[in-house]
């Protein structure tokens, strides 16, 4: 198990607590989808286990190397152009100068973006910019990468284009996914299981698989879709005055 | 093509860990008659190839096509037709008579005066001693404002602790250097450095401190994901991000230089002091000549205009059209 969380808390300053007694664990490549609504901690419990923030209370067991990590936006340094922002995560890895270059344009391919390595980041659409972070994620070269809303920003149209490649690299590269989402269709269409975090605190209340069968029947994800939406929204009347 | 078709259609065994990002060779390729399309709920492409069409197409789409750049003669005769409606208007006034001759003189005065101080090498002898002496004393403050500037926005104790005192450096005129500088050193180029110092060296500090403020706190999450440690968060992330802040801090460091040098040239003459601009417009306070006077004032706007426009302007528009900056601004 390369991801195990017992009873994992957080709470700033005196507040109330964000995380309260989340417990999961997640398999060697899996993609797990985390669901919740906007202030349920889904974005804090990344940034722990990214190592961006240390827990309160409770254990995480995380890979040793450390995990990659993809922002909502692409987050992408203005100055270097899309080849050599990958270029610097395989420096910072310690990669050697003439491999950096290969490897570089390899990552482009591989989010099909060959052709644009010379181009700057505010040349790009935002979907592109949305893959060169991803190439630059998996040249961290991590077996867990942790995945903040990073379509959240995105057109329908490229949204639903990233999702079928997001699918793709992660087969072809068979790296362990853990995707926060507020998006219960995204949650569904990406990962093999959804877990749904309450808010206020933020807790793991319930999970569910998805099989092969929901990735080419719609009306089988559809319906999947509104049973976790329905759950979901309690989760969120309960919040009502 | 390097990659093979990809079918996302096939059986899904468990993924298993590799850390190969070569393309796994399928069989079946897309069939673009049999397409069936459930965008948002299920997979809406048929393959990787198709993919990869749908990806570039959107692409296409979603990016600007490449504008030409041309020149922009507005940008040469607007600043040109300023200054020759400037020089009209000081002719006009002097042709009215309010002012002595002497004390007002016209452009054709100041030019004649150019002329005779070029004639005897003064000229160019003052222009060549500033200039390399703000240039030289410039460099060296960037040179020793730099890492004093990075420590300082990187490392908070020390910020705390000598912030404030960097900041107020900044506001004492570097002139109130100038009689220490002629006690410790004597006429000497050393007091003209050290008051050229006083007032670049601070202003650089600070704009150096101020670009890393505004860095955007995502580089520095970034920067640790990617797993950089302290020195190289600070040159591999931290000082290119805070370039442009840097860069006016640059510039300003420059003029402090420059206006420090020309404060410290007219107050400090003799020794072994050379003759500078400043000294120049001493001179001519001395000779009670105002056309020498005129003349050093516009050698030493020139001077600066030249610099700004030949030096600073195109390396800041390189550098910020290279980031995305500069649409709509009116450069």
């Amino acid at each position: 198990m390369p991801v195990v969380l017992e009873n994992l808390g957080k709470r700033f300053g005196d507040g109330a607590p964000v995380l309260d007694d989340v417990n999961a664990s997640i398999a060697q490549g899996e993609f797990v989808a985390l669901l919740g609504a906007s202030g349920c901690g889904k974005s804090t419990l990344l940034n722990i286990m990214a190592g961006l923030e240390l827990p309160t209370s409770g254990a995480l067991e995380v890979p040793s190397d450390g995990a990659a990590f993809m922002f909502q936006d692409a987050a992408l340094f203005p100055w270097l152009t899309a080849r050599e922002n990958i270029e610097l995560a395989l420096k910072l890895r310690g990669v050697g100068k003439s491999e950096r270059r290969t490897k570089a344009n390899e990552l482009l391919d591989l989010v099909h973006l060959g052709g644009a390595g010379d181009k700057r980041p505010h040349e790009l659409s935002g979907g592109m910019r949305q893959r060169v972070s991803l190439a630059r994620s998996l040249a961290q070269d991590r077996q867990l990468l942790l995945m903040d809303e990073p379509f959240a920003a995105l057109d329908a149209i490229t949204r639903d284009l990233l999702h079928d490649e997001l699918e793709r690299i992660w087969k072809e590269t068979g790296r362990t996914i853990v995707f926060v989402t507020h998006n219960v269709r995204e949650a569904v269409r990406l990962g093999q299981r959804v877990l749904l975090l309450s808010s206020r605190p933020g807790r793991v209340v319930q999970e569910w698989n998805v099989t092969e069968e929901h990735r080419t029947d719609a009306g089988l994800a559809g319906q999947l879709t509104g049973v976790i939406t329905a759950r979901l929204r309690e989760e969120i009347r309960r919040h009502a005055k | 093509m390097p990659n093979n078709p990809t079918p996302l259609a096939e059986p899904v065994e468990s993924p298993i860990s590799t850390s190969s990002i070569s393309g796994q060779a399928g069989s079946n390729t897309a069939e673009p008659e049999s397409r069936k399309v459930h965008a948002a709920l299920t997979r809406s492409s048929t393959g990787n190839e198709d993919l990869r069409e749908l990806e570039s197409g959107l692409d296409s789409l979603q990016s600007d096509a490449a504008r030409a750049a041309r020149i922009d003669w507005s940008r040469i005769l607007l600043p040109v037709a300023a200054l020759v409606v400037l020089v009209l208007a000081w002719q006009f006034y002097v042709s009215l008579g309010f002012k002595r001759r002497d004390l007002v003189p016209g452009p054709l005065d100041v030019l004649g005066q150019f002329g005779t101080l070029w004639a005897d090498g003064s000229l160019q002898e003052a222009v060549w001693t500033s200039l390399q002496r703000g240039i030289v004393g410039f460099l060296i403050s960037v040179v020793i404002a730099t890492p004093i500037g990075l420590l300082l926005a990187q490392v908070a104790p020390l910020r705390r602790a000598f912030g404030p005192l960097i900041s107020g450096l900044q506001v004492l005129p570097s002139v109130a250097w100038v009689p220490a500088a002629i006690i410790w050193f004597g006429l000497t180029d050393a007091t003209v450095y050290f008051v050229v110092f006083m007032g670049a060296i601070p202003s650089i500090i600070n704009g150096l401190i101020s670009g890393v403020d505004q860095i955007p706190p995502q580089y520095r999450s970034v920067g640790t994901v990617l797993g950089a440690n302290r020195v190289q968060m600070a040159l591999q992330i931290v000082l290119p991000a805070a370039l442009p802040g840097y860069l006016s801090g640059l510039k300003q460091g420059w003029a402090f230089s420059w206006r420090s040098l020309m404060a410290a040239e007219i107050i400090a003459v003799g020794g072994t002091i050379g003759f500078g601009l400043g000294s120049m417009l001493n001179q001519g306070r001395d000779l009670a000549d105002m056309t020498i006077v005129m003349s050093a004032i516009l050698l030493i706007l020139a001077v600066g205009i030249l610099i700004e426009l030949l030096v600073f302007a195109p390396i800041e528009k390189r550098l910020l059209r290279r980031r995305g900056l500069l649409a709509g601004s009116t450069r």
